[in-house]
């Protein structure tokens, strides 16, 4: 019986405590030095049952992240609807979500809203309560920040506010201090400029 | 139905036919082509069974568990190319048919599935053998359809048909409450039916096509990585691999589910790549300047270690699904298409390259053959113990000249069968390549049989494999499906044990199969022929008999207990550090035991 030579390559590091830090097999392809980015993907989907359940299950199947989901039928004679995802990963792992989603039956379409400098927007609700001087100042930088009040109380206002996510996290940030009680959010929507439709 | 409900499927009155769904179900199954579904009564199917009483196109047949269907389905679907179809009641029934379906959507075998659920106003009730199969099949089912409408019925079979067998095959569920089976719809024709956005490209870019030959004319170490997706595209395909590797001479090597798809006898064939792949095709795909791969997947059996793979090539990749590309390892020159049109778009332009003087292929070919002549196949012969390479290698010489196909289980007689037995045709070898399905073998060879009566079907199995499905011996004799099994029995879960010894300290932990039982007599309880042999002298005439019986037959045949499957690529190892024999304890590191 005879055996190779076995000629080491010098980039590989010894492997410590059993865990190799330099990927080996594709089970740990995901230790790259490659860096994360966030990125956000619209999906066209035929409006069936379950079609959600498909995107979300092969997120959650391979291992991938989504920050905020969005999803509503858009035309309801073609029964097709818009699946707007903010996800985040390397490049190669977002390349590789890209064609999963594009490998579902139901998906007839995956936009990289991000890349193509598409338009997004989420929209928020957020609930304060004070008095006093707090209560003015909530009121004043709604108004910088064009939010709504949609409801109010002696002790309370909520306020309805739109715009790119960054703006509301700034908007809540400002509220915290003046008697922030509660938010909810939409996730992000998107939508691609000029004339042309998605679909 | 009547007899002529065939032609009726073509005419424009056909639209307005009212039928019950049960019917539509066994119409539609007709009007696809389907002549034999393989499957198992239960409550909530008793409306199809109905149907499958009253009409003889379709063949059923009866299985003793519904993974046994699965797996049948997938053989007949791997020996024909065309679509299997299994057949499962409700809850327990769909359950046991996951781990079938699982192994499809790997190895993209194209199958349609049918269940039977839960009349639909008890959907949501924990109803008696109630189970949500379309949530548990969704992340094993290329696609899958709960059906709330019988009107909707015919059209999405049809669909399931398409999607099914369309780009890269897998499994499609289709889930069908009872109501919706007794209650009466309108059926539909194959004809027209096309699925509203899944549109796979086939056709390949010609841009891309250039770019490819333009790298194939400049290798001076090219090799041809092909895989089962070139087995999949149908003949054409095999044949197109061929007339490519005819025209540029380079050598061509295959992935476990490719085999076939290039003749094993053919000057250019390298053996078998991966893990106990040859020596010469793993040591080409590392050295080569060019890589061609056409249907494969740069699975992790194939590449071993990710960062040390074929460090210094260019690499093609032709993959009908987008999603395979760029997947595992980076490419050059993406190609999306059918493998068989792609190699023929390849080939054509090949001709017509300039400058048509390419590198001269005769120092790689030299050196191939150096690889070669190591003879990593080589193992110690014995006159007192039967070798289980010995067994495979005399089971091929005695059954070269027939009409045979090979299935096998999962393991160690896997590997020696991918490794000693040689096809020269596609459709002739089927095995769990990516599920890695132990209890695969057995049911795939009946699905085979049935598809190919007059055809000698062998299993190649294991003593611990073949006991996970075994009962579909009963379903073998019951249909007069007369496969052979050919069991490699070692006493071991043999590739747990070399595992054991290799990686875990010799800790030998569950993995002897402890009362193991009498097979000859096995075959004979089931109403089989039972053959042992443990003697190297009586193997021939052994394995003659068990050709020669026109019955299912298990042939027990007690090989060395101890052997191990080599060569091998050591889990975190790179394809030039292939082990060709002996082994000892510390070579695989750390790190490779933590692989699978």
């Amino acid at each position: 019986m005879t055996r190779t030579p076995r000629t080491r390559t010098a980039a590989r590091p010894g492997a410590r405590n059993g865990v190799r830090e330099d990927p080996a097999s594709a089970y740990d392809m995901t230790q790259t030095e490659e860096a994360v980015e966030r990125r956000t993907l619209a999906c066209i989907v035929d409006n069936e049952p379950g079609v959600l359940g498909r995107v979300v299950g092969l997120f959650s199947a391979r291992g991938y992240n989504i920050e905020s989901l969005t999803v509503a039928e858009i035309d309801r004679n073609a029964r097709q609807s818009r699946i707007t995802i903010v996800t985040s990963g390397t490049n190669h792992v977002l390349e590789q979500i890209e064609q999963q989603l594009l490998r579902l039956v139901p998906v007839a379409k995956v936009i990289d809203v991000t890349q193509s400098g598409g338009i997004e927007r989420e929209l928020a609700l957020v609930k304060v309560a004070g008095t006093g001087e707090k209560r003015v100042e909530a009121l004043r930088i709604a108004e910088i920040f064009r939010a709504r009040v949609i409801d109010t109380t002696n002790e309370s206002f909520i306020f309805e506010v739109t715009g790119a996510s960054a703006k509301i996290d700034q908007f809540i940030e400002l509220m915290r201090p003046l008697g922030l009680v509660e938010v909810s959010r939409t996730g992000v929507l998107s939508i691609q400029r000029g004339k042309e439709k998605a679909g | 139905m009547d007899g002529n409900s065939a032609m009726d499927a073509k005419t424009p009155a056909d639209a307005t036919e009212i039928m019950t769904g049960a019917e539509i179900v066994l119409r539609a199954l007709a009007d696809q082509g389907v002549d034999t579904i393989f499957g198992y009564p239960g409550g909530a199917v008793l409306p199809i069974y109905d149907a499958i009483y009253a009409q003889q196109r379709v063949r059923h047949i009866l299985v003793r568990h519904e993974q046994g269907a699965g797996h049948m389905a997938e053989g007949y679907a791997r020996s024909t190319g065309k679509c299997g179809v299994a057949l499962a009641t409700s809850g327990p029934g769909a359950t046991n048919m996951v781990t079938p379906i699982a192994d499809a959507l790997m190895d993209s075998i194209p199958m349609v599935v049918i269940t039977g659920q839960v009349p639909t106003h008890l959907i949501g009730s924990d109803a008696f053998q109630e189970a949500d199969t379309v949530g548990i099949t969704r992340a094993c089912t290329k696609h899958n359809y709960l059906v709330r409408d019988v009107n909707d019925l015919a059209r999405i079979i049809h669909e399931a048909f398409y999607i099914a067998t369309h780009g890269r095959p897998g499994p499609v569920v289709i889930d069908i409450p009872k109501n919706v089976q007794f209650a009466k719809g309108r059926y539909i024709g194959p004809d027209a039916i096309e699925h509203r956005t899944y549109r796979p490209r086939t056709e390949p870019v010609s841009g891309r096509i250039e770019e490819a030959v333009a790298l194939m004319a400049r290798a001076e170490r090219p090799v041809i990585y092909s895989g089962g997706g070139v087995i999949n595209s149908g003949p054409k395909a095999a044949k197109a691999l061929r007339a490519l590797a005819k025209a540029t001479g380079f050598p061509v090597t295959s992935t476990l589910m490719g085999l076939g798809a290039f003749p094993a006898s053919d000057k250019q064939w390298l053996g078998m790549v991966g893990m106990h792949g040859s020596f010469e095709s793993n040591n080409a795909m590392h050295d080569c300047d060019v890589m061609l791969c056409i249907g494969a997947r740069f699975d992790d059996r194939v590449t071993g270690r990710l960062d040390a793979f074929s460090p210094r090539s260019r690499k093609i990749h032709i993959d009908v699904d987008p999603s395979s590309i760029n997947k595992n390892v980076r490419v050059d020159v993406p190609i999306v298409a059918d493998a068989g049109k792609a190699m023929e778009a390849l080939t054509e332009t090949w001709a017509k390259r300039s400058p048509r003087r390419t590198p001269d292929l005769a120092p790689w070919w030299e050196q191939i053959d150096q690889w070669r002549a190591r003879k990593s196949f080589a193992y110690p012969a014995s006159k007192a113990v039967i070798k289980p390479q010995h067994a495979i290698e005399r089971l091929y010489a005695l059954t070269r000249d027939r009409d045979v196909y090979i299935t096998t289980e999962v393991g160690q007689h896997q590997m020696w069968a991918a490794q000693f037995f040689h096809f020269d045709e596609p459709n002739r070898w089927m095995t769990s390549g990516g599920l890695g399905t132990m209890g695969y073998g057995l049911p795939a060879a009946v699905g085979v049989q049935a598809a190919h009566p007059k055809s000698l079907v062998i299993d190649i199995a294991g003593d611990a494999s073949v006991q996970m499905t075994m009962q579909e011996m009963s379903t073998a004799v019951q249909h007069e499906l007369p496969v052979k099994i050919f069991i490699l029995n070692n006493s071991w879960m043999g590739m747990v044990r070399q595992w054991q010894q290799l990686l875990h300290g010799e800790r030998y932990s569950h993995s002897y199969s402890d009362s193991l039982p009498d097979f000859v007599k096995l075959a004979e309880a089931y109403g089989g022929h039972g053959v042992m042999c443990e003697d190297p002298a009586q193997l021939d005439a052994a394995i003659m008999e068990m050709i020669d019986t026109p019955r299912p037959v298990l042939f027990d045949c007690r090989v060395e207990k101890a052997e191990n499957c080599f060569p091998m690529i050591p889990s975190g190892a790179a394809h030039n550090e292939m082990i060709l024999g002996k082994i000892t304890g510390d070579e695989i590191g750390d790190a490779g035991k933590m692989l699978v």
